[in-house]
């Protein structure tokens, strides 16, 4: 029997608002911020921003450390979030090895910190004596996928997308498409990523990063908010449990929502620039795989970091496509932008959005920019109907992402 | 150092990198079997030890028949005694 549908059936979040969903929801419809000083920035020459979202709370030790000792934080943060969203599927454990279940889960780059951690040691003498056998697993590029399969014992196909702040939002568009194909009946999808300095310096060299709200952490990001003034980094991990509807409804699972489209296309006008025609597109092509019109979305989830070029860009492919029509925010006010991570805990924002009926402002956003004006955007939290929701990601690279998820009436 | 330096030493080490508990750490503890470690473990073992005690154990084939806690205990005395 064809596909027809694909349902999310378990959502995991690590974050810096929260270490599970309800927790995310609840910190984001109080307009709360996981953004905070790092003073340990201070020490490092050159960088101007003393901000992070960083994770807080968690108990790396209830991992085995046979699993453990070839996981980094983001490894960590992706097993965490991959076991709730089994959990809250009440996906049965027996299954896990059945090869009906795949991990897709991506990061920006291997462990940072790992890799510092061992150069650091390396050039004391160039000696290759002292390193352990746990260091490759954490470096490499599938390191979160391949925890996550190895500890939890799931052996159905991997994947591990890398395309910076795209990363999870491909992870959940390619298992969609996997699942809609019949090559798997359900997948654990989404990013990972862990805060190091580098990150921060990637958008710094590129005065793209916030930093000049050193003093009120929370002031910033301010995704299309005239006073913004770029990026805050952040880390986490977003795990979402996408499954073929006639698995679910077999299993007699709570769907949450269902996935209805998907774009991805490569932006060649520049690797760090984005390009507002390329957004549109992207957005177009979604719509075009949902079959769906413009008039059918209720709600726009921005990409929306901050900065000065790309905040101005969105808005106007939004309002190019939407014209002014449709509500529109950003997350990263909150969350501060969570990387390979962002797609998917901001999806999991806008499951919240769906069960709630209530979409959620961007935070820090006073005054608009008069370059992104034209469009809806969301500076209170809104109470309306909401069933469709159009999501972007548009990453570094020129890779551009658009999901559209669709809430679900279960029987 | 005493033979009872070199065994806390050791025990010791391994316990805090291989996260076990002092008392399951008996002389006649094996490896594997009681202290469930396994041919990754035993690679970081080595490193461990080399790191504890200066000195470079990785070649010596008599690694390899190492399963108890006491052989390590063993193996790692005869080679301070042999180059003091």
């Amino acid at each position: 029997m064809p596909v027809t549908s694909v349902v999310v059936t378990g959502i995991g979040v690590i974050s810096p608002l929260g270490n599970d969903f309800s927790q995310l929801m609840k910190a984001l419809l109080a307009g709360c911020s996981g953004v905070r000083e790092l003073p340990e920035l201070e020490a490092v020459g050159g960088l101007r921003s003393r901000l992070a979202a960083t994770v807080n709370g968690i108990d790396p030790k209830q991992i085995p450390r046979k699993f453990r000792r070839s996981m980094s934080n983001m490894s960590i943060y992706a097993y965490l979030a991959s076991q709730q969203a089994l959990i809250m599927a009440n996906y049965p454990v027996e299954q896990l090895n059945s090869g009906d279940l795949g991990v897709f889960i991506g990061s920006t780059l291997g462990s940072t910190t790992t890799s510092e951690n061992f150069f650091a040691d390396y050039f004391r003498d160039h000696s290759l004596e002292r390193m352990k056998t746990g260091l490759f697993f954490q470096l490499m590029g599938h390191s979160c996928a391949a925890n996550v399969a190895q500890s939890l014992g799931i052996t159905g196909r991997i994947l591990a997308p890398s395309a910076a702040c795209a990363t999870s939002s491909q992870s959940v568009g390619y298992a969609y498409e996997q699942i809609l194909m019949g090559r798997q009946k359900a997948i654990l999808c989404g990013g990972a990523d862990e805060f190091h300095p580098l990150m921060v310096a990637t958008f710094d060299i590129m005065h793209a990063a916030s930093t000049h709200y050193n003093q009120q952490p929370t002031a910033t990001p301010r995704p299309f908010d005239r006073r913004r003034d770029g990026v805050v980094c952040g880390e986490g991990s977003g795990i979402l449990l996408l499954e073929s509807e006639s698995s679910a409804k077999q299993r007699g699972a709570e769907i949450l929502a269902e996935v209805v489209g998907f774009a991805t296309i490569s932006d060649t006008s520049s690797i760090a620039s984005p390009n507002i025609g390329a957004m549109v597109k992207c957005m177009e092509l979604a719509l075009a795989d949902a079959g769906l019109t413009i008039a059918d979305i209720d709600y726009v989830n921005a990409h929306g970091t901050g900065t000065e070029q790309g905040d101005i860009a969105e808005a106007k492919a939004i309002q190019t496509l939407f014209a002014g029509q449709v509500p529109v925010s950003s997350l990263k006010g909150h969350l501060g932008h969570t990387m390979a991570a962002s797609g998917t805990i901001e999806l999991a924002g806008c499951i919240g959005m769906l069960q709630q009926q209530q979409l959620i402002a961007t935070l820090n956003l006073d005054e608009v920019d008069e370059h992104c004006r034209g469009i809806d955007h969301l500076q209170q939290n809104r109470v309306q109907p909401v069933k469709t929701i159009l999501k972007n990601n548009f990453a570094m690279g020129g890779i551009n992402s658009t999901l559209i998820l669709r809430s679900y009436m279960n029987d | 150092m005493t033979k009872e330096e070199v065994i806390e030493l050791i025990d010791s080490s391994l316990a805090e990198e291989f996260e076990v508990e002092r008392s399951d750490m008996t002389p006649e503890a094996n490896l594997y079997e009681d202290l469930g470690l396994d041919s990754l473990d035993m690679v970081d073992m080595v490193i461990v030890l080399e790191g504890a005690f200066d000195f470079k154990i990785r070649e010596e084939e008599a690694i390899r028949a190492i399963r108890t806690l006491d052989d390590i205990h063993c193996f790692v005395w005869g080679k301070i005694e042999e180059h003091s």
